[in-house]
């Protein structure tokens, strides 16, 4: 069963199905544009290659919120449309924090915090060690789940080690309590990473910043969008 | 370093030197194998690491990170061994454990040190007699306590072949010799109706010289989860069980309370049982507070089976 791939204007109707409103905007979504551009542009990864060895990964850490997630995956067809009626059903595969054991191309199953950023320098150590050093690990975090020790000690070990295959993409929709004496980037520049900072909702410039990356460092994009409500 | 570490001295070959040094033959030999370490024994893997610089990863004094590592190697196909002290794998980052692994669906080893009070001058901090039951609540984890250098490498070897996710709990105490065991089974040491002793990995020593001339049968475990369930069933008489673990006492009740749902039974727990002892002194001193020596124990199994008391406990009233 071949499933037609959708495009970015169709987001809004299948965002629609998950949550019942007719009305979606994408801003009311932080991390729709980044995803968006994550699976149209950059990552190598399709339905077809999802169990390849060789694909890219993308984790999506901060995994409360998925509907955006969701979307685009039946967007490029990783999901049957149909399915997204059903999101939190018992029977669905679809919960509120995803599962990779129940989701075709769903790289982890998240939802507590912190969890993403070790996972994806865990997957990077394991391609390198199995001769894959072509595939990229793509890590989205939020902006308030930094405060996590976890992805501290994720982020200085990546710098440390010189992790070049991996990306965290920062989504800050300024959700912290507490600011950053250095800003979100400063956080990652101590360790060691190759920093951009870019608006979340362009297009072309998430593009740019997300496939502009280092072999020997890890790289952190700061995609910025409106402040969460 | 002063005062006196039983089973630890020069001599002898700690389970901790056999973990290394399998490990690392085992690296050369099976290219899914890899070891996650975060300093501790970062140093007993250097050759290790020389040879397979990408699988002996030592991730800094990061247990969250270590977890989270094996979880993310062990996503892409890779089998990893991680490994430190006991309350550093198991309790610090138990979330990556029950996260990271078990709701990733993927398998790793985990070979801890220190057990209960191995560490007996470094206090509280570097105890974990609760590690055991704390794995056990997430369910799924093969559990294994080796009781001898020779059983560690056994159930190292079963470990690192299979897929699912093992915990090896490694201790300077253990018995004098190594008995034949095979994972996922208790060994019959000695058949008697009183009762069934099971005695956890470093117990046996003890329990064999408290169970002298008792009508009592004897089980050796060394895989503790699952728990063997046919082998209990089919060795006792009286419906009466005593559990000896080096950890948390009651660890087991509840396997023994599911093996015997269909008959009548009694269980004595023996095992650590006050986790905030604030001595120091030696594993034997420990062992004597815990009373999981072998006077301590056999007085309580005497009493729980019903014989009369010794002498030496009616004179020192």
């Amino acid at each position: 069963m071949s499933v037609a791939t959708l495009g970015y204007g169709d987001l809004p109707a299948l965002l629609g199905r998950l949550t019942g409103d007719e009305k979606h905007s994408p801003s009311a979504h932080s991390t729709l544009d980044v995803l968006w551009v994550l699976y149209d542009r950059v990552l190598r990864v399709s339905p077809a290659s999802a169990d390849d060895p060789a694909r890219d990964r993308f984790l999506l850490s901060k995994g409360h919120g998925p509907m955006a997630y969701y979307a685009v995956l039946a967007a490029k067809g990783f999901i049957p449309v149909d399915e997204l009626d059903r999101f939190g059903d018992f029977d669905s595969r679809l919960g509120y924090h995803p599962d990779h054991v129940l989701i075709p191309g769903v790289e982890i199953s998240s939802g507590s915090l912190g969890h993403g950023l070790g996972l994806g320098v865990g997957m990077v150590l394991g391609l390198r060690a199995l001769g894959l050093t072509q595939p990229r690990v793509v890590v989205l975090v939020g902006d308030a789940e930094l405060d996590e020790a976890s992805n501290h000690e994720a982020i200085h070990f990546a710098g440390a080690r010189g992790l070049g295959a991996l990306t965290a993409v920062v989504i800050d929709n300024h959700s912290r309590s507490y600011p950053l004496e250095r800003g979100l980037g400063g956080l990652f520049e101590v360790a060691g990473w190759d920093v951009r900072e870019v608006s979340g909702r362009d297009h072309a410039a998430l593009q740019s910043a997300l496939t502009a990356t280092s072999r020997r460092r890890p790289s952190c994009v700061v995609a910025a969008v409106e402040p969460a409500r | 370093m002063r005062g006196r570490r039983r089973g630890a001295c020069a001599m002898t070959e700690t389970m901790r030197d056999r973990f290394a040094r399998v490990a690392t033959d085992l690296l050369d030999s099976d290219p899914r194998l890899a070891i996650v370490v975060a300093e501790i024994s970062a140093k007993l893997f250097g050759a290790a690491a020389a040879r397979h610089p990408d699988r002996v990863i030592n991730v800094g004094i990061r247990e969250e990170l270590m977890i989270a590592v094996a979880g993310g190697m062990a996503l892409t196909g890779l089998r990893p061994i991680a490994h430190s002290y006991a309350p550093f794998l198991v309790e610090r980052p138990f979330e990556q454990l029950k996260l990271d692994l078990g709701h990733q669906a993927v398998g790793a080893v985990l070979v801890s040190i220190g057990g209960s009070y191995d560490a007996t001058f470094e206090g509280r901090t570097h105890q974990s007699p609760g590690d055991v039951a704390l794995l056990d609540s997430l369910r799924g984890w093969s559990i294994c306590v080796p009781g001898h250098p020779d059983e560690a490498e056994t159930h190292l070897r079963a470990a690192a072949a299979a897929d699912g996710r093992v915990y090896i709990r490694l201790s300077t105490q253990q018995n004098r010799a190594p008995h034949p065991v095979v994972p996922g089974r208790f060994l019959v040491m000695q058949r008697g109706s009183r009762a069934a002793v099971v005695a956890a990995g470093p117990m046996l020593d003890a329990v064999l010289e408290a169970t002298h001339g008792l009508d009592v049968t004897v089980l050796y475990a060394t895989t503790i989860r699952p728990f063997d369930a046919a082998t209990l069933r089919e060795t006792v008489v009286e419906p009466e069980v005593v559990l000896v673990e080096p950890y948390l006492a009651g660890t087991s009740s509840s396997e023994v309370a599911r093996v015997l749902i269909d008959r009548r039974h009694r269980v004595l727990a023996l095992g650590v049982t006050d986790t905030e002892l604030r001595r120091y002194g030696t594993p034997a001193d420990h062992e004597r507070a815990h009373a999981l020596d072998a006077a301590g124990i056999r007085s309580r199994i005497e009493r729980f089976i019903g014989l009369p008391q010794p002498a030496r406990l009616a004179t020192a009233i």
